[in-house]
């Protein structure tokens, strides 16, 4: 895939692969708005964009000219709360039912066309049946009563940031949710059920450390040649099920760190994964100043770290849950910082070129 | 017939001219512009009709006092103004 989209705090960025094997920034669109994410539709090449402008709302755009023309199309509506109604979370602080940010969206399968799921801050999956012109919200989820434990993780307010469907069954779909926990539906939304069985969240009190609630997953991702096979980047670490997301192994023993935010997987090997590690909470910052990627081809037995093309030292770059992407080859990887760089490796992340030092900060990257 | 202005950057995202419109109340007001600028609701408005938190509308100069339900009157001579809020430096 000869083609980056580069979601930022100040634009959606394209670059591209010259004939050469150049890669260079081509393009822009929305410059100088806030692009949360864009996603690409398999089913009929559609780009989404979302934005956030902070002021305005979050919007929702689509192209069908691959960024040379963008409508603007619907948004997901919070359902009226109760007259009096103030929603708080576990810790008292005040939720707003109100719709602030798209954190992810993901096309329905080949076998459903139109379907589009998006989840949001706080803590809402909507569906649109006809690409995004009208969304309804899950209320399922939203209704059910252990969202309210629920917190925030990422942001604020707890957001659902991988919504994953099944490709042997349209009608399973698994969310995760930081912090919150992983839930799966398997009638297409109307009941769900958590299963975290074997994460582990030492931040939380002794009494929760292993609540399905508790769980904070940064990012979660099934393998789609084996199916079966999920990888999550969780607050605690790194974990893995290899019985359709239904239990969890810890993987532990990660050097330099098994903290991070993103984590992808190789679309038919199930045991090659890729993260970007990070100190954890009290700093967020690459260990030793260093940027490095974090790959295993055994499962997460053993990890090698991949550093060759990356600065190695006096950086700082932190990258968050959606920006770092695997093209459908396997082989290209890319990665974007909250410090506006951005890396590409042709070779799984053996070797990497800077493709940009100055962007905007980055939320996202998608290769198509 | 008051009449209703919109921050210049609303216009990169919504061409929306001044325009004058019938209503006693801002919420009628607002509603008779969104009737010109569909797609204007939903950057002044959230989903529950209530003002933005980082938007303003002013009346003759005074803020209106109810955000939520936008009930504060208008008279045929009143200026309406949708501005933003100062927020983030």
């Amino acid at each position: 895939m000869d083609q980056l989209l580069i979601s930022t705090r100040k634009g959606l960025f394209s670059a591209r692969r010259t004939a050469r094997g150049v890669w260079d920034l081509e393009a822009v669109s929305f410059l100088g708005d806030n692009v949360s994410l864009a996603m690409q539709d398999p089913r009929d090449g559609t780009w989404y964009a979302a934005l956030d402008h902070g002021h305005f709302g979050a919007k929702l755009h689509r192209s069908k000219d691959r960024g040379a023309t963008w409508e603007e199309i619907g948004v997901p509506a919070y359902p009226t709360p109760p007259e009096g109604h103030v929603e708080r979370d576990f810790l008292g602080r005040e939720i707003p039912w109100r719709l602030m940010r798209f954190w992810c969206l993901t096309p329905g399968l080949a076998s459903q066309p139109g379907l589009l799921w998006a989840g949001t801050l706080p803590g809402g999956l909507f569906w649109s049946e006809d690409l995004g012109a009208t969304w309804q919200m899950v209320e399922a989820l939203w209704n059910m009563p252990e969202r309210r434990k629920w917190a925030g993780g990422g942001a604020d307010v707890p957001g659902i940031h991988s919504v994953v469907v099944d490709p042997r069954d349209g009608n399973h779909v698994v969310v995760a949710v930081s912090s919150g926990g992983v839930w799966h539906t398997r009638d297409c939304g109307k009941t769900w059920s958590a299963h975290t069985k074997g994460m582990r969240a030492d931040y939380a009190p002794p009494e929760l450390v292993e609540a399905p609630e508790s769980q904070d997953p940064h990012r979660m991702v099934q393998c789609p040649g084996a199916p079966d096979t999920w990888w999550i980047q969780h607050h605690n670490g790194i974990f893995r099920s290899t019985d359709g997301a239904m239990t969890w192994t810890e993987i532990t023993d990660v050097k330099p760190s098994v903290f991070g935010f993103p984590v992808v997987v190789h679309p038919k090997d199930p045991d090659t994964a890729w993260f970007v590690p990070a100190i954890k909470d009290e700093r967020r910052i690459p260990a030793e100043g260093r940027v490095v990627v974090n790959r295993t081809r055994d499962g997460g037995r053993t990890f090698e770290t991949l550093e060759r093309g990356l600065p190695r030292s006096w950086a700082y770059d932190l990258v968050y849950r959606h920006a770092l992407d695997l093209d459908t080859t396997g082989e290209r990887l890319a990665f974007g910082s909250t410090t506006g760089s951005v890396w590409i490796s042709e070779n799984q992340g053996d070797d990497w070129i800077t493709l940009a030092e100055h962007l905007p900060p980055v939320h996202a990257v998608l290769f198509v | 017939m008051s009449r209703v202005a919109f921050t210049r950057n609303l216009q990169r995202h919504v061409a929306c001219p001044p325009c004058t419109v019938e209503g006693a109340t801002v919420q009628e007001s607002l509603e008779a512009a969104f009737a010109l600028y569909p797609r204007l609701r939903g950057y002044v408005l959230d989903e529950h009709g209530a003002l933005r938190f980082h938007m303003a509308v002013f009346v003759d100069g005074v803020p209106v006092a109810d955000r939520r339900g936008l009930t504060d009157p208008v008279s045929a001579a009143s200026e309406i103004y949708v501005m933003q809020t100062l927020s983030g430096g």
